[in-house]
Parts: C-alpha cells; structure tokens; sequence
C-alpha cells in the first residue's frame, strides 16, 4: 500500500506546525503580542512562530489567521439545490458560480447534484438570484435556508497518521 | 435571554462593522497586529482587544485563531449527512450532533415537501471516503441514531470556493451595508 501524502508540503508537518495547526484554531490570545504569547506557550520564539505561520499560509494548509463569524448575523443566506442533467451539468454550474453572490458551489453525489451557498444584503436581492438561476437555467432550484444552528465545535481536530 | 441571544436581535454597531471589515481577511502577521488595525481604525489597542473580546462573548465572531484548509491538509473527502428527524426532536439531536468532533457544521433546513425530506445536516471531513464512513459509523453508534433515516452527499467536483466575504464595502455614501454571513465549508 502507498502511504499517503500528508500534505502538500515535501516533507512531514513538524512538531511546531502540528502545534499552530492544531491547537490555535480558537483562543488565539488577544494580548498586544499574540505571537509571542504563543511563542511562550509553545516554547518557541515570536519571530519563529511568526514565520511559521507565514509559511504554512503561503502553502495553503491554512486560509488565515482571523476570525469565523456566527451564521446569519445580518444579512440573508441559503443552501440551494438543483438537479441537472449529467450533460448540462458544467454548463448550469458556471451559470451559478458566476454569482458573486454565490461562495460555494459542489457537485455532490445525489439526483439533486449540485449544491452551492448564497448569501446576499437581504432575502429580497437572495431571491433574485434564485429566480434569475431559474431562469437562465430552466431548472427548478430549491431554497434550503438555515432554520437553526447547531454547531458547537471550535475549530477542527487533526489527526497525524 | 442571554446575551447571546440578545446581541442578534441588536443592529450592529457601526464601528463593530469597520472592524470586522479590516480583520476579515485575516488579522495582519506583525508582532502587534492589533495597533496595527487600531491605527486603521484610528482607535486604541485597548479598544480593538476590548471589542474583539465582547464580540467573543456575544458569539458574533465564533473563534478566533488559525483557519485550516481542510482540502490541502489532507482531508479529500467531505460529505454532507442529512437526517429525517421528527420536528419535535430536532433541537436535541442537532445540539448531540453539534457536540461530536468529526461533525465541522450542523444546521437545522426546512423540508420541501414531494423534493426534500432531510431537516437537519451536518458536515463530516475525512482523509478519504471511507474515513468518513467510519466517522460516521461511530456516530451513528455514540449518540444511537440508527432509528433516524439518513442520507449521505460526498462531494465531487469543486466549481466554486472562495472565502466568504462577510461585509461589502462602503457604498457612496460611505455608508456601510451590513452582511455578516458565514457559509457551508
């Protein structure tokens, strides 16, 4: 069996990485020197944890440092669903992705097969989008906007194999 | 109510939005990026740590640290499982799913009656297909849910992702039209 790549990184993730990757997903410190603060808990230095980070965010294992904001805290959003013929189904997704409104958009293995997230200033401009995919495509979409969030993790829990 | 709730029933406060609007992208990789924002803001430290703090607590800013990329980490496969919970139930088994550590996102949707019969999803990401069966194996397991009928969505082609843009920017007017949406990852 071929071991998988772990990341896109040529090497393995090493222990500091692991750590910032790991354990700072939430709680980062809000003290005038955040790194160093880290830096102090990880038993590093400020300029070693801040280069670190500048190189994982370079290679892409992490988007940013910053905040995830609560779902819906002003403004409109909904998960819509469409199902698109095989043949059409490049053509209907760039109808759909080229929507800034749009911020996902995934074909996902179901008769409903493509699946993209809207969010716009109000629930009026979000129905025009709807209605103008509709419209364009010839396809019905379906609105599935959140009702209630139940989500309670903070950050993601990696495992190294 | 807590001020969890009552803080979404508030219009929000303007300089909130100017700050949410400079650290969106991220917070600036300096050793004080905090004065660096509140130069930006032409406020103090102090005030960017003290509203970052209550935006904290409120719940309007959900954590506050490293963003991963699942994708480029490692973890290919990801799938949405929806779940036909009775309506009455729902809150309670989203709040179980919620808690579980393979389980990123966990919302409850309408039906649509005839279309759609799932009320409640949730996202697994694992290294492959199968490591997100086996999550969710377990999970069926842990919380006994096998009595719930479910349905599982992996995703397959990636056409469009790109980071939320949480608020726009300022219209002529300098007025600031507020959007603070996070989405489905």
């Amino acid at each position: 069996m071929v071991a998988q790549k772990e990341t896109i990184l040529d090497r393995p993730l090493n222990a500091l990485e692991r750590r910032l990757l790991n354990d700072f997903q939430d709680g980062f410190p809000l003290t005038p020197r955040p790194f160093r603060t880290i830096a102090e808990r990880v038993g590093s230095t400020e300029s070693e944890v801040m280069t670190t980070i500048q190189n994982l965010q370079s290679h892409r294992l992490i988007s940013r440092v910053g905040p995830v904001f609560r779902p819906n805290r002003v403004g409109a959003s909904t998960l819509a669903a469409m199902e698109v013929p095989k043949d059409r189904l490049e053509h209907v997704a760039d109808i759909v992705s080229s929507y800034g409104e749009v911020n996902h958009n995934y074909e996902r293995e179901h008769s409903l097969n493509l699946w993209f997230v809207v969010t716009a200033e109000d629930r009026e401009s979000l129905n025009r989008v709807l209605q103008e995919i509709e419209k364009r495509s010839g396809l019905e979409v379906i609105d599935l906007p959140m009702v209630e969030d139940f989500y309670i993790n903070l950050g993601f829990p990696l495992q190294w194999t | 109510m807590d001020l969890r709730e009552l803080s979404q029933l508030l219009e929000p406060d303007p300089l909130d939005l100017d700050l949410v609007h400079a650290i969106q992208g991220g917070l600036p990789l300096v050793e004080q990026p905090y004065a660096r924002i509140a130069s930006e803001l032409n406020i103090t430290e102090e005030e960017v740590i003290r509203r970052l703090e209550r935006l904290l607590e409120t719940g309007d800013i959900r954590r506050l640290g490293v963003v991963v990329r699942h994708r480029e980490l490692g973890y290919r496969a990801n799938a949405m499982v929806v779940w036909d919970v009775p309506d009455e139930r729902v809150s309670e088994i989203g709040q179980l799913l919620g808690r579980q550590s393979c389980v990123t996102l966990c919302y409850r949707r309408p039906r649509r009656p005839g279309r759609w019969p799932y009320n409640l999803f949730c996202m697994i990401h694992g290294r492959n297909r199968e490591g997100v069966l086996r999550h969710l194996d377990r999970l069926i397991d842990d919380c006994n849910l096998g009595w719930i009928k479910h349905d599982i969505l992996f995703s397959l082609r990636q056409f469009k992702q790109r980071g939320a843009k949480y608020i726009s920017e300022r219209d002529e007017s300098g007025k600031r039209s507020g959007q603070l949406s996070a989405s489905l990852s």
